[in-house]
């Protein structure tokens, strides 16, 4: 099967004051369909580049990226957004709802980019918000429920334009140990419907959900290992 | 995006922070306001001259008896009799000239029976009827017969039909002008007021040669003081001056070097230039009131400026799940337009209440026309695109990654 994510020599550099910072130096990766993986790594690592450029959002320096077969490392920024939009979803730390809207329409956003009507907005978002158990806050504003549960929202959003492919950056970094669970526990399951997952995390018992993990020091890829998962 | 998300979501951000829309729109408001009272206020003094200019009577200029010297004395303008009836007909024989009447006027006091009152009387033939545009609101006019045989009628204005008959039908009754009895045998259509300000229905009109022979008395017979010419057209005008210029020199047998015995003044000239000075008076009103429009304009900027650094992060989620520069320019572009349109809409509201109250307490001319309101409607249509680019640009090009990272 055509990998979902293959990264050829990618690499990454940053203008600093002290000259040109290499964060990312060639990695190469391949993820077939279905896999879950988590990227580890220390602070500094190149995980939080390297997630970036998967999740469309940057432009590498050097090398390829594929998405879906699709070479994206040339692209422009409209091309990029629609990728962002239709072809994945982006799971952040910071949950990052917008605070004036309901959950409803936190969930229906990314349905207004790709251009669908308000009544299919509506029935999509619904869709995805009983699917992660918040439904019944449909109404609500984001303030009004709590991390964990900004976070289901956070991914029902990320679900809401059936990508086959969820990035996550630290979606627990944010959360206590309970709630953690439960947030993998829902990576797990979408994992088991067949959709890839990759997720960036610098905990070992977050990881362990995973069925691979790649580890990243200095911009470059030291470990790729096959996990048994933990059962949910 | 479509069109309509994107509204509701534009008037969802203009929601967000009340205080700060209702004042960004206040800008608008003055300024749109200040459009159009000065548009109306402008264009109503504009209607006034033009309305006080139509009732002088049009293309007109007078010839005035001139100076003479007599022994080293110079008299003044009309100060002597240089002038005559003979040589009004001759001026009308002259092409392009509609009306001439030779006139004689001056103040006097009218007695009806207990009242009396005082007017300016003016000694005059038919054509200064029609050249000075006076129409006859009751009973007739005078003719030529009447100035042939000197007949003691006389047509009154309403003010001094007012002032003399109070109530009364002024037509067929008998007032005294300097002891001598005069019949009313018309009312004059009201004029209003002339450009000088004064009251032009205060007016006795009386066969030239009865005010020469009963009331103001005349050197030589059929001398005037002055000649009313009316030409067909205003381009004409300084053609038909010079003709009568020329005509006058020769009938008065005045030699090449010799100055003229006669004075002429365009009246068609001063009422222009009295109409130039209300359309620039007109103009610049609003010029001034268009600047508060570019200082609303400006105000939208700023805080469309504000909105954007504070939304940083929002637009960098709605980058990261798809947003394009385009959707983004297009919400900030729109969240701008609707406050400059909601507050021209305010404006224009705001501007034609205060017109028409200034209207409605000073009793001053306004004319409200659609043109204008359109004009500031476009006006307003395109500061709020003009000043709303830039931020919104703006907003487009930020890197979704450092958008989601700005605190």
């Amino acid at each position: 099967m055509e990998p979902v994510i293959r990264v050829v020599g990618l690499g990454k550099s940053y203008e600093t004051a002290a000259g040109l910072f290499p964060a990312l130096k060639g990695v190469d990766l391949e993820v077939r369909p279905g896999e879950f993986i988590a990227i580890m790594g220390p602070s500094g690592s190149g995980k939080s580049t390297f997630m970036n450029l998967l999740g469309c959002l940057d432009t590498p320096s050097s090398g390829d990226y594929f998405l879906a077969g699709q070479n994206v490392a040339h692209m422009d920024k409209d091309a990029l957004a629609v990728l962002r939009n239709r072809t994945l979803g982006f799971v952040f730390q910071g949950f990052n709802l917008l605070p004036r809207m309901s959950l409803q329409d936190n969930v229906a956003l990314p349905l207004v980019y790709s251009g669908a009507d308000k009544e299919t907005r509506r029935a999509a978002a619904r869709e995805m918000l009983d699917k992660v158990g918040l439904g019944k806050y449909a109404d609500s504003l984001p303030s009004r429920i709590s991390g964990g549960q900004q976070q289901r929202v956070a991914i029902a959003r990320a679900l809401v334009n059936k990508p086959h492919l969820i990035l996550a950056d630290e979606p627990t970094g944010n959360l206590d140990s309970h709630t953690s669970e439960e947030i993998m526990a829902l990576f797990s399951e979408l994992n088991r419907e067949g959709i890839t997952v990759v997720l960036v995390t610098h905990e070992q018992d977050i990881a362990a959900h995973a069925k691979r993990q790649v580890r990243f020091l200095d911009g470059h890829i030291v470990s790729d290992q096959l996990t048994e998962a933990v059962p949910a | 995006m479509m069109l309509k998300a994107m509204l509701g979501e534009a008037w969802l951000a203009m929601g967000a922070n009340r205080l700060r829309t209702a004042l960004t729109m206040l800008g608008m408001v003055i300024g749109v306001g200040a459009v159009v009272i000065m548009m109306a206020i402008g264009q109503g003094a504009q209607y006034a001259v033009q309305q006080t200019i139509s009732t002088m009577g049009s293309n007109l200029f007078i010839v005035l008896s001139g100076s003479f010297t007599a022994a080293g004395v110079r008299s003044g303008s009309a100060g002597g009799p240089t002038l005559n009836v003979a040589d009004a007909e001759a001026i009308a024989e002259l092409d392009g000239v509609v009306n001439v009447a030779p006139t004689h006027q001056g103040r006097r006091q009218l007695v009806y029976g207990s009242q009396n009152w005082s007017a300016n009387v003016i000694g005059t033939t038919p054509p200064y009827l029609e050249a000075r545009a006076w129409t006859i609101a009751s009973g007739a006019a005078f003719g030529d017969s009447d100035v042939r045989s000197a007949t003691r009628v006389a047509l009154i204005g309403k003010t001094t039909a007012q002032n003399l008959f109070g109530d009364e039908n002024p037509v067929g009754k008998t007032m005294r002008i300097q002891q001598n009895p005069f019949i009313v045998i018309g009312v004059l259509g009201s004029k209003g007021q002339n450009l000088d300000g004064n009251d032009q229905d205060d007016t006795v009109i009386i066969p030239l040669t009865t005010a020469q022979r009963k009331v103001f008395g005349t050197p030589f017979l059929g001398s005037v003081r002055m000649i009313m010419v009316q030409a067909d057209s205003a381009d004409n005008m300084q053609r038909v001056m010079d003709a009568t210029s020329s005509l006058l020199r020769q009938r008065h047998r005045l030699r090449e070097g010799v100055p003229d015995d006669f004075f002429m003044r365009n009246l068609a000239a001063a009422a222009e230039s009295e109409a130039e000075t209300t359309r620039t008076m007109s103009i610049l009103l609003g010029a001034i009131a268009s600047i508060s429009l570019l200082v609303g304009g400006i105000g939208i900027m700023n805080i469309m400026l504000v909105s954007v650094t504070e939304r940083t992060r929002e637009i960098g989620i709605r980058m990261a799940i798809g947003a394009r520069q385009k959707d983004i320019l297009t919400q900030f572009l729109l969240e701008a337009v609707m406050i400059s349109f909601a507050g021209c809409l305010l404006g224009l509201f705001l501007g034609l209440a205060i017109a028409l109250a200034i209207n409605a307490f000073t009793g001053m001319v306004i004319v409200i026309s659609g043109t204008a309101a359109l004009v500031a409607f476009a006006v307003a249509a395109t500061v709020g695109i003009f000043f709303g680019w830039y931020p919104a640009r703006k907003a487009a090009q930020l890197d979704p990654i450092e958008a989601l990272r700005y605190q």
